[in-house]
């Protein structure tokens, strides 16, 4: 069975920086998949690829087995691909339901009267019910990525894009956002994190990818990715100095 | 003092057409960020189509918005979709000369297909049908409907920002469009919408207009210059601010109007112009959240 996301051999360069050479990644249905690298590794870039904010040089994006490459974000996100950005971007002249009603309506292209309990049960899951009627502009981080959370949600996602949705967040925060994402792993949603907060990834996925220069340095179960050398030089080795 | 009430009350009604003016303009605007230069002339062309529709069917004015309204609305899904689309961007400036260009060539299009003459459009009785609000003031049946119908346009728009789907989806879009594409808009479609709706409020303003006063293809831009005092004396992104807005142009202009014929359009500009001066942000913005 061809995978559910499948980058083929992607390029992209702005200028002289090389931020995707030849990239391929293979995501399978019910699969999370982890993605590390150093600032500038080209992390963000790759989603903005996957998800049709951006258009790569050369290489081919596959859903389900279908080139997507030339579609619009709006028929790849009706298709079942989402995505959660690193700094949440609400609706901010709209409350926090009606936040969730678009994307649960436009997304999943239902009509709007049938996905009013869908939206409400999303808030309930994200922590965000008593906030429900309140304008998203004046939330706080943490409700924020709840928000961007349940948005991504509400579209009825195969494929969730999450990039670093644990930044900003205290400990204490960041615990409560891995159950959840590991709660919406179980619902069968197939997921592709990237994240600076390591910890915080190792506890929810089942393959660790580490991005440097445009192209995967390693691959392969998590906790042996992070012990390699190659790793440790290149990516701890910069994060450290940075 | 009656006799300045009468003005008063004419001024407000004659506002309510210039809400209807400024309202499409400002919803273009707050979704897209689009200044429709040729939104007065399309105001026009709404008045050209309205009469050819009275003349091939002969039916009065106002029952041809049944299809003038639809017509228009078409009109302004294709336009967006085949031409404005493509002029959107980071940039204001491309929509800003397209639309200008679109001005230009409505006017000259129209001068061709119907001369330079000024035509009227013929509502028959109710032209001249007035009430007495009280002794000394009266006022036609024909202004009232109009402010009436400018009551109804924005209370419809409004409902249909804050209640529907696609008033959600308009409001979304305005937001954030990269946001709103992620969560499955199709943005091209809700622009070419929000151009529809626009072109649907211009024709029932164009009628009102055609059936009021006169008209040629050259007064377009004039209207235009209304439409954008009346959104800014009100507050950018508030419907009822734009009515209260065209309400403050009109009786701007009858009080001028009064002292001295010539002193009309002056009087509105002045208004305008002191507005601005002392409130640049119009009497009601609207709070952002």
């Amino acid at each position: 069975m061809a995978p559910l996301l499948a980058l083929d051999n992607i390029s992209k360069r702005f200028g002289a920086v090389v931020v995707a050479d030849g990239i391929s990644l293979a995501l399978n249905a019910g699969e999370a998949l982890g993605i590390i690298g150093p600032n500038g590794a080209g992390k963000t870039t790759l989603f903005a690829i996957a998800a049709g904010a951006l258009a790569p040089d050369a290489g081919r994006v596959l859903f389900a087995g279908e080139d997507i490459t030339g579609l619009s974000p709006d028929r790849r996100c009706r298709k079942g691909l989402a995505r959660a950005f690193q700094i949440p971007q609400p609706f901010v002249g709209m409350t926090v339901f009606e936040n969730v009603v678009v994307a649960a309506a436009f997304g999943a292209g239902e009509p709007e009267a049938a996905v009013y309990d869908r939206a409400a049960d999303l808030l309930d899951r994200c922590g965000l019910a008593d906030k429900a009627n309140r304008s998203a502009g004046g939330l706080t981080l943490l409700d924020r990525k709840r928000l961007e959370l349940a948005r991504a949600l509400a579209t009825k996602p195969r494929v969730l894009l999450l990039d670093e949705v644990a930044g900003g967040l205290t400990e204490h925060e960041c615990h409560a956002l891995v159950e959840l994402i590991k709660d919406v792993r179980a619902s069968g949603v197939s997921i592709v994190w990237i994240e600076h907060i390591v910890h915080a990834l190792l506890a929810s996925i089942d393959r660790l990818l580490v991005l440097h220069g445009g192209r995967f340095i390693a691959a392969g179960e998590p906790r042996e990715v992070i012990r390699s050398s190659q790793v440790a030089e290149i990516y701890m080795g910069i994060a450290a100095d940075g | 003092m009656t006799e300045w009430l009468n003005v008063v009350v004419q001024g407000v009604l004659t506002g309510g057409l210039y809400a209807m003016f400024a309202v499409g303009l400002s919803l273009i605007f707050g979704v897209m960020r689009l200044v429709n230069i040729a939104h007065g002339d399309l105001i026009v062309l709404a008045a050209y189509v309205s009469l050819m529709v009275t003349q091939a069917l002969g039916v009065d004015p106002l029952t041809s918005l049944v299809l003038v309204v639809p017509i228009m609305a078409l009109v302004g899904y294709a336009l967006q979709r085949g031409l404005l689309n493509f002029t959107l961007g980071e940039d204001l400036l491309p929509p800003l000369l397209v639309t200008f260009g679109l001005s230009v060539i409505i006017q000259n299009g129209l001068l061709e297909l119907f001369t330079a003459d000024s035509r009227k459009l013929q509502a028959g009785a109710i032209e001249v049908l007035t009430a007495q609000l009280m002794p000394g003031v009266w006022v036609g049946y024909l202004p009232l409907v109009q402010f009436a119908v400018a009551i109804l346009v924005i209370a419809a728009l409004q409902v249909l920002f804050y209640k529907t789907a696609l008033g959600r989806a308009f409001r979304a879009t305005s937001d954030d469009q990269p946001v709103a594409q992620l969560m499955g808009l199709n943005t091209r479609h809700v622009f070419a919408l929000a151009m529809a709706l626009s072109l649907a409020v211009v024709a029932i303003a164009g009628v009102f207009l055609a059936v009021r006063s006169n008209f040629d293809p050259a007064i377009g831009p004039a209207r235009l210059i209304f439409g954008f005092e009346a959104v800014i004396i009100g507050g950018l992104g508030n419907m009822w601010g734009t009515l209260a807005g065209g309400v403050i142009l009109g009786v701007a202009q009858a009080i001028g109007a009064e002292l001295d014929p010539g002193w009309q359009l002056l009087a509105g500009h002045i208004a305008f112009l002191v507005i601005l001066a002392l409130r640049p942000q119009g009497l009601f913005p609207k709070v952002s959240g």
